[in-house]
């Protein structure tokens, strides 16, 4: 699986060899490879104009392009505010809750994220093929898709120590501009153009897929929710800055400490287990169906529901599991 | 008929080929193929409609609706069979006699003591005196034995001490069906009490001096309150309405300290519209999530679970809290009532969150107090307008509870499922008839058997491992959350998508918690025999040894461990608009030269016997069949239980 930025094709159709020498060498002579983009097709022709665009087939001839269009930017940002909304508003009667939660989207994205990222997934389990997966940037819907792909397919990644390596590689290293995406969150009235909650997306795919699979994911939700904290406001340096060469030039490793040296301090580790899991050397295809997909309440309703009996059936659950 | 062919609502390329038969009480489709012989059975009482749809090039389809949720699509070759078989399942699934039904012949080879024992392992006047009547403030009465009073309710009835024959009999002559406020729940801690019975005949200003009484001796018997609430489950206007027929509700200026309540829950025809347009949305093939989220609103069902759970949840307010006592009561005092009555207690009593204690509360506010099985749920063919899924509803409600209280419920979800399943199946006589009067006369009890024995017999499969009778969630009065709460309320897929197995969790965790806990319980047994041994024992190194690696080895002895392969999944159809792929190999070989198929039709229909669906009884014809367990028992749909199935096998 590989993953890019748009080929700066332009309105003039240009051609670059060396780009299609490098997608050549992925392939053998009689292999094909699929591209996922993450834009519709209108919208990927439409980036022509501004210099951007799409991997023409005669020029990429392996290679056979599947738009997925994914939510990103602005309207993810509105998606996210408006759920939050809805959540927080006592006034809200149940026979106007679902319909309000339809307009805000979110659920929408989750299913189109998972659809496409097991799509990705199928076409490199199912059809051996290869994938290189970009959006306009490469550096929001696209790490969403590889990273989530990666979650389904390989068991490794579904540990608390692979899990954090995904991200490093997937999010972090990958350069998604943790800064600018994560600043206010839902609250703020300040709408910055450059926020949006794609690190929240793929952290409710993942939990839709925790709740779909309970045996599978080595670490709880616990996990998830700290993870989102630490994405917007954090005493680690693990999330700051845009990308590694900020991160170099602010120090970073130098000055601040890593997230992930705490959580795995074997004390703390521990809180963010899951007691079910046990190692599923598959890959995990989750349902999509919307019946499928949960509005994930531990995040959206964290301070508004009581955890209560949910904690204490974990707790339950922690102490059958492994004994008294 | 041979050749028939059973489609997959999900994909609707994938058909199994096989052969169907109709028998007097069932339908059965068997498998071709050598090596799964699956069998999928279906109970003519569970049929709800079936519908022939347009002869395709294919065939003739005819779609199967059942009761539980379950959708059969069937292709039939011949049109003529098609025809046949439709006529057929017109006749077989609407009986007009009671003995048509197969519990008259359906035989778990018992003999007649243990049937009659089955009978009696939910006995209500056990239920009565565990609450703590008769008392000084409550009695049984006999007034109805022969139902000369009111012919849909038990013969036994507890009324108020004060409350003499003459009061009742009055009571019920200005009540609706003669049903009069008897008692459905006594709390002994406060003395308040749940009370129930049907709207009063009032009109627009009809008195009756008896029942004012009634209601009286009510209040009286909880000394600890001045006042008694009456609450009308139906919405205001309703009620209104049936004022200009004679009926109404109670009028606060006519009976002395009461407080009056309207808490609107929809009417029966309601129900039955709303649970209709739910099944169209889970019948939607592929729809977006604004197609399900909209659908699941405009039949408003999450809308009606949360009102009947409103009004129960003021009624044990009430009681638990205020020490008030409550008189219940709807039209009829039959649907919406028992709905209310039972979840109330429910929140109330932790005993009736037990299973035992949950088949007594349906055996006591469904069963006797003459909830109408035969019309609601078309034990006999009958108006289609007296149909609606009230105690489904009901059933619903406890689901939603357990979601919210994991470790409050002695039972699991399965159970839950299990029991509507049989209040359609007519496999038991439990749910038979309207009342308890019609189920005398038929003699039920000497000619069917008890479901709740039957699943008795089988409790280990409906516990709940997180249940612990000293648990905090499982002592008190359940409080679930209000306001803001809709989202509380969520689409119950395990009932209403029950058979389609893609959408589930494949593992069980409650499967698992449950093996987990008996090897542990074993081990810990085990490990008593060792203790005593060790200490019996003058060299104990041996025996040290053996303790520990029998602990460790813990994790392999589970059949139901995570990585077994049988619990490999597929993926479901992802993209269905690939177009075919013009560079593509040879070597690929896939059959349609068309699509570029990314679903998993090429591989092996191997996947474990999840839908199990036979209910395998002796008295039928003995197909081979790979259904766990014999005996009439309804195989669990949960993956655990098949792990050593057909094995799926991953790339």
């Amino acid at each position: 699986m590989l993953r890019s930025s748009q080929p700066l094709t332009g309105p003039n159709r240009k051609r670059c060899r060396e780009d299609e020498m490098l997608l050549g060498t992925v392939l053998d002579e009689e292999d094909r490879g699929f591209i996922i983009d993450t834009r519709s097709a209108q919208a990927a022709k439409q980036a022509r104009m501004t210099g951007g665009g799409t991997e023409p087939k005669s020029s990429y001839p392996q290679w056979k392009r599947l738009h997925r269009p994914l939510e990103r930017g602005r309207p993810l940002q509105e998606s996210f505010v408006k759920l939050v909304e809805a959540c927080n508003d006592t006034s809200l009667n149940m026979d106007r809750w679902l319909s309000r939660l339809e307009s805000c989207r979110w659920l929408s994205h989750v299913k189109a994220a998972l659809s496409t990222a097991c799509l990705a997934a199928q076409c490199m389990d199912r059809e051996e093929a290869s994938v290189l997966v970009h959006g306009a940037e490469g550096m929001d819907t696209t790490l969403l898709v590889t990273a989530l792909a990666q979650v389904i397919l390989d068991p490794s990644c579904r540990t608390l120590v692979g899990f954090q390596g995904l991200l490093e590689r997937e999010w972090i290293e990958a350069g998604h501009p943790f800064h600018l995406r994560c600043s206010r969150s839902a609250y703020s009235h300040a709408r910055l153009k450059q926020e949006a909650p794609l690190f929240l997306l793929f952290l409710d795919c993942v939990w839709q897929l925790s709740r779909q699979f309970p045996f599978s994911l080595e670490f709880s939700e616990r996990l998830l929710l700290t993870l989102f904290d630490n994405a917007y406001a954090s005493a680690y340096g693990t999330f700051l800055c845009n990308n590694e060469k900020e991160r170099c030039l602010c120090k970073v490793k130098e000055n601040t400490h890593s997230l992930w040296a705490w959580l795995n301090q074997p004390g703390e580790r521990k809180k963010y287990l899951n007691p079910l899991y046990s190692h599923n050397a598959l890959v995990i295809w989750p349902s999509v169906e919307p019946q499928s997909i949960q509005l994930w309440q531990g995040l959206f309703f964290r301070w508004i529901r009581s955890s209560q009996y949910l904690d204490e059936a974990w707790a339950e659950i922690q102490q059958l599991v492994e004994g008294e | 008929v041979e050749n028939v062919r059973l489609l997959d609502r999900l994909s609707s390329r994938k058909a199994t080929l096989g052969t169907l038969y109709l028998t007097a009480t069932h339908v059965i489709f068997v498998e071709n193929g050598s090596e799964t012989r699956k069998e999928t059975w279906v109970l003519h009482s569970q049929i709800s409609s079936i519908e022939k749809q347009a002869t395709t090039a294919t065939g003739c389809p005819l779609l199967i609706r059942c009761k539980n949720f379950q959708v059969i699509q069937l292709v039939i070759p011949q049109e003529r069979d098609c025809h046949d078989i439709y006529i057929s399942l017109i006749r077989l699934t609407r009986p007009v006699k009671y003995e048509e039904l197969y519990c008259f012949s359906f035989n778990p080879k018992l003999d007649k003591e243990e049937r009659e024992q089955g009978w009696k392992l939910v006995d209500l006047n056990e239920e009565y005196n565990r609450m703590g009547v008769p008392n000084n403030y409550w009695q049984i009465s006999d007034v109805n034995r022969d139902y000369g009073v009111c012919d849909s309710y038990p013969t036994e009835v507890y009324v108020p001490k004060s409350a003499t024959a003459h009061i009742i009999v009055g009571s019920s002559k200005f009540r609706s069906r003669r049903r009069f406020p008897a008692l459905s729940y006594y709390c002994k801690d406060n003395n308040a009490s749940i009370c129930r019975s049907s709207q009063p005949l009032s009109g627009f200003s009809a008195r009756c001096l008896e029942d004012e009484q009634m209601l009286q001796a009510i209040r009286k018997a909880n000394p600890g309150s001045n006042f008694l609430y009456v609450v009308d489950t139906r919405p205001k206007l309703n009620a209104m309405a049936n004022r200009a027929a004679g009926k109404g509700y109670e009028n606060e200026d006519n009976y002395s300290n009461i407080k009056f309540q309207f808490i609107g829950i929809e009417n029966i025809h309601v129900m039955r519209n709303s649970l209709q347009k739910m099944l169209e949305v889970c019948e939607l093939k592929s729809p977006s999530m604004s197609d399900f989220l909209w659908g699941l609103e405009n039949s408003g069902w999450l809308k009606h679970i949360k009102a009947i759970m409103d009004a129960s949840i003021f009624i044990a307010k009430a009681v638990a809290e205020e020490g008030v006592s409550v008189l219940v009561h709807c039209s009829d005092g039959w649907d919406r009532t028992a709905q209310v009555c039972s979840v109330a207690s429910l929140l109330l009593d932790p005993y009736y969150r037990t299973m035992k204690g949950f088949m007594v509360l349906i055996e006591k506010d469904w069963v006797s107090f003459g909830h109408k099985f035969n019309h609601r749920y078309g034990n006999l063919d009958g108006d289609p307008k007296e149909i609606s899924p009230v105690i489904d509803q009901f059933i619903e409600c406890v689901w939603q509870l357990m979601e919210q209280f994991p470790c409050a419920f002695e039972f699991n979800e399965r159970f839950l499922i299990h029991i509507q399943h049989h209040i359609y199946s007519c496999q038991f006589g439990n749910f038979l008839c309207n009342s308890q009067k019609e189920r005398r006369e038929l003699k039920i009890q000497e000619r069917t058997y008890s479901l709740w024995a039957h699943l008795w017999k089988n409790r280990a499969d409906y516990l709940n491992p997180l249940y612990r009778p000293d648990h905090s969630q499982t002592q008190a009065t359940l409080r679930p959350q209000m306001a803001p709460c809709n989202f509380l309320y969520k689409f119950w897929s395990g009932m209403y998508n029950r058979f389609e197995k893609g959408l589930h969790p494949r593992q069980s965790v409650t499967d698992y918690l449950m093996a987990v806990k008996e090897e542990t319980q074993q081990l810990e047994e085990e490990l008593e025999v060792l203790r005593e041994r060790l200490a019996n024992l003058q060299k104990s190194q041996l025996n040290d040894n053996k303790v520990e690696t029998k602990q460790q080895d813990r994790s392999k002895q589970f059949g139901l461990s995570a990585s077994n392969n049988s619990l490999a999944n597929t993926p479901q159809e992802y993209s269905n608009d690939l177009k075919s792929f013009p560079s593509r190999s040879p070597s690929q070989g896939d059959e349609e030269d068309s699509a570029l198929i990314l679903t998993q039709d090429n591989l092996k229909s191997s996947d474990p016997d999840l839908s199990a669906n036979s209910d395998q009884e002796s008295g039928v014809e003995d197909l081979s069949c790979r259904s766990p367990s014999g005996g009439g028992c309804l195989p669990s749909e949960d993956s655990g239980k098949d792990s050593d199935e057909a094995v799926f096998v991953a790339v």
